[in-house]
């Protein structure tokens, strides 16, 4: 698969003292689903918006099809490239409709504020993300999971062939959480490259294609999910003993995480029943 | 599965390439305001120590009666004050929705965020210190509202501009100038502070034709230019990230109607002193009648905050004619409960 976003000897820090993420590289495959992971702090977060733009470089840069796209005019790049911030808030009375209408601002003008064009893409991004019905509907009379949707609906109404998503599952309900990452695996199938930061470990290695682990702004381990997640790896990131089985639905790595004073009751229970047994 | 096609809430107007939105409730909502800008209107003109029926006025407007008096009344002495009233209320009301929509704060006003601390400072100074003629002082309140705007933008700058660091700033700003304003007043000549005084106090008491003439020009360019940076100011309003996401560049949009903004706020200042809470209070009324889309909001909150000081200005020379109160007290009177009220909404936010 060919890079689509590549992020070259990519510094960032947000006040030139603190370094957030170091010289790092990164390559995204087109087409694939990619999971930032890694601990509290560990710049993951940092580098997803360093990667959109939201976040200018301290040094290196991001290339978007081999072009830099701190050069690139703003309303070209919107086009190619579409962010979700982390919880990100509506205005009070902004309905589902409208939040999602405003997705095709980089595709308008003064003089073209709303095509037929627009209007169908709008209510395909609707029916995707199953939102038709709540499409009158205020934003914030929603539930966490239908907002979430709505805002990625808009994304999706943005048209673009990237989509960076930070944490987007965050707050919301476990079903809804799945709900929403099934939403996105649909929308990876119909070719859009995702990045996404994620959370939840055993979510990341059910989705993605590719993950990405961090620590202290720089990558541990990238790679598919049963390259990543090893119980090295995850002592090394997350400083967690582990361990690894497979998922049972998906044949996916799954990670069983150890806490050392239930390891001490399981043993002793053990032993207890080694010693009724002999 | 067909996609069921979704009712929406736009009027659309498609010629060619040319395409236009606007929210279906706006229209209504624009015929009802002038409608009810008429009425105000004309009560206003009839209104007075000396009556005249507001048929009358009509026709006197019209140029259907000829009765000499009558037209000084009305031309003279009523219209352009009345006009003066409106127009400022267009002015603040335009400012606030702008301020509110860059804050993504329902709270902000050029009020409370010290823009017109900043005018009033730099009109009492001229007043006091300079006798400056009052033709110049639209242009000595938009220097005091722009300087404080940009020390508001600077102090509140840190990597990029947020809308709480805006606020914040903006409150501790307006304070210290007031208090200045405050010191130049106690200290200053006692005859040119009392000029200042009631002028401070908000009031269209005695404004003529030269003061509408005076903010007709910035009214005709701001106004527009407001309009114009409506789409930008929907995405501003999901927020930064989300706008920059969207091809926005954020930084420059925000400063070019920052500067609006402030210009509409400094205008009403320079010929009616501080009138208090429209450019809270008329948005507000405003959003909930058309809803959030600024394409629709800007122009309908110009008229209802224009109508809105239109009536206050006639309250304030009804409650204790036939002397009269400046119209920034009633506008405090209506806005400052309501300020009340939403701060009581929000207060779980």
């Amino acid at each position: 698969m060919p890079t689509i976003l590549e992020a070259e000897n990519l510094s960032l820090t947000y006040d030139n003292n603190t370094i957030i993420v170091h010289e790092l590289d990164l390559k995204i495959q087109e087409g694939s689903i990619t999971a930032l992971v890694g601990p509290n702090g560990c710049g993951k977060s940092t580098l997803l918006r360093g990667l959109s733009r939201l976040l200018s470089p301290k040094t290196g840069n991001v290339c978007l099809e081999a072009q830099d796209i701190h050069r690139m005019n703003a309303k070209n790049l919107a086009q190619k490239l579409g962010i979700l911030p982390q919880s990100p808030i509506a205005p009070e009375g902004l309905t589902v409709h409208e939040l999602v209408a405003q997705g095709r601002y980089p595709h308008q003008s003064w003089f073209q504020q709303w095509s037929a064009e627009d209007e169908e893409i709008v209510q395909e991004a609707l029916t995707i993300t199953n939102l038709t019905m709540f499409a009158d509907r205020p934003v914030d009379s929603l539930s966490g999971g239908q907002r979430q949707r709505a805002w990625i609906a808009m994304a999706l109404a943005q048209q673009t062939q990237i989509l960076l998503l930070d944490e987007p599952t965050t707050y919301l309900d476990l079903a809804y959480q799945l709900d929403v990452l099934d939403l996105l695996e649909e929308l990876n199938e119909q070719g859009r490259t995702i990045v996404m930061v994620l959370h939840d470990l055993n979510q990341a290695a059910r989705y993605a294609d590719t993950m990405v682990a961090l620590r202290g702004g720089q990558i541990v381990a990238q790679g598919e999910p049963a390259i990543v997640m090893t119980p090295y790896n995850l002592k090394q990131v997350f400083g967690l003993n582990a361990s690894i089985i497979r998922d049972p639905l998906t044949n996916t790595p799954m990670c069983v995480p150890m806490s050392r004073r239930r390891i001490k009751r399981a043993l002793e229970a053990d032993l207890r029943i080694t010693e009724k047994v002999s | 599965m067909q996609p069921t096609k979704i009712k929406h809430n736009w009027w659309i107007l498609r010629i060619g390439g040319f395409s236009y939105k606007i929210d279906k409730r706006v229209l209504p909502v624009l015929l009802a305001l002038i409608v009810i800008g008429i009425v105000v209107l004309v009560t206003s003109v009839s209104y007075g120590e000396y009556d005249i029926t507001p048929w009358q006025v009509l026709q006197t407007i019209f140029g259907l009666e000829e009765n000499a008096r009558f037209e000084l009344v009305v031309w003279q002495f009523r219209l352009p004050r009345i006009l003066v009233a409106f127009m400022i209320g267009a002015a603040l009301s335009v400012s606030g929705t702008i301020l509110q929509g860059i804050t993504r704060n329902p709270l902000a006003d050029p009020g409370i965020l010290g823009v017109t601390s900043g005018a009033s400072f730099a009109a009492v100074a001229a007043i006091v210190w300079y006798q400056i003629p009052t033709v110049y002082l639209p242009f000595v309140t938009f220097a005091g509202a722009t300087i404080m705007a940009a020390l508001i933008y600077l102090l509140a700058w840190k990597g990029g501009s947020s809308s709480i660091r805006l606020i914040l700033v903006g409150i501790g700003l307006g304070a210290v100038t007031s208090a200045f304003t405050n010191l130049m007043i106690v200290f200053g000549d006692i005859r040119q502070v009392q000029q200042a005084y009631v002028w401070l106090a908000g009031s269209v008491y005695g404004r003529d034709w030269d003061h509408v003439r005076s903010i007709v020009p910035w009214l005709l360019v701001l106004l527009p230019m407001a309009i114009l940076q409506a789409r930008q100011l929907n995405t501003l309003n999901l927020g930064d990230d989300t706008s920059k996401g969207l091809g926005v560049n954020v930084e420059l949009q925000r400063g070019i109607l920052l500067l609006v903004s402030v210009a509409l706020a400094a205008i009403s200042v320079a010929v009616s002193g501080t009138v208090g809470f429209v450019g809270l209070v008329a948005p507000h009324i405003t959003r909930r009648l058309v809803g959030p889309a600024h394409e629709g909001l800007i122009p309908a909150a110009a008229l209802l905050g224009g109508v809105l000081v239109m009536f206050a200005d006639l309250i304030s020379r009804w409650v204790i004619s036939p002397s009269e109160l400046p119209v920034g007290i009633v506008t405090a009177m209506i806005g400052a409960p309501y300020f009340m009220y939403l701060l009581y909404l929000n207060r779980n936010k």
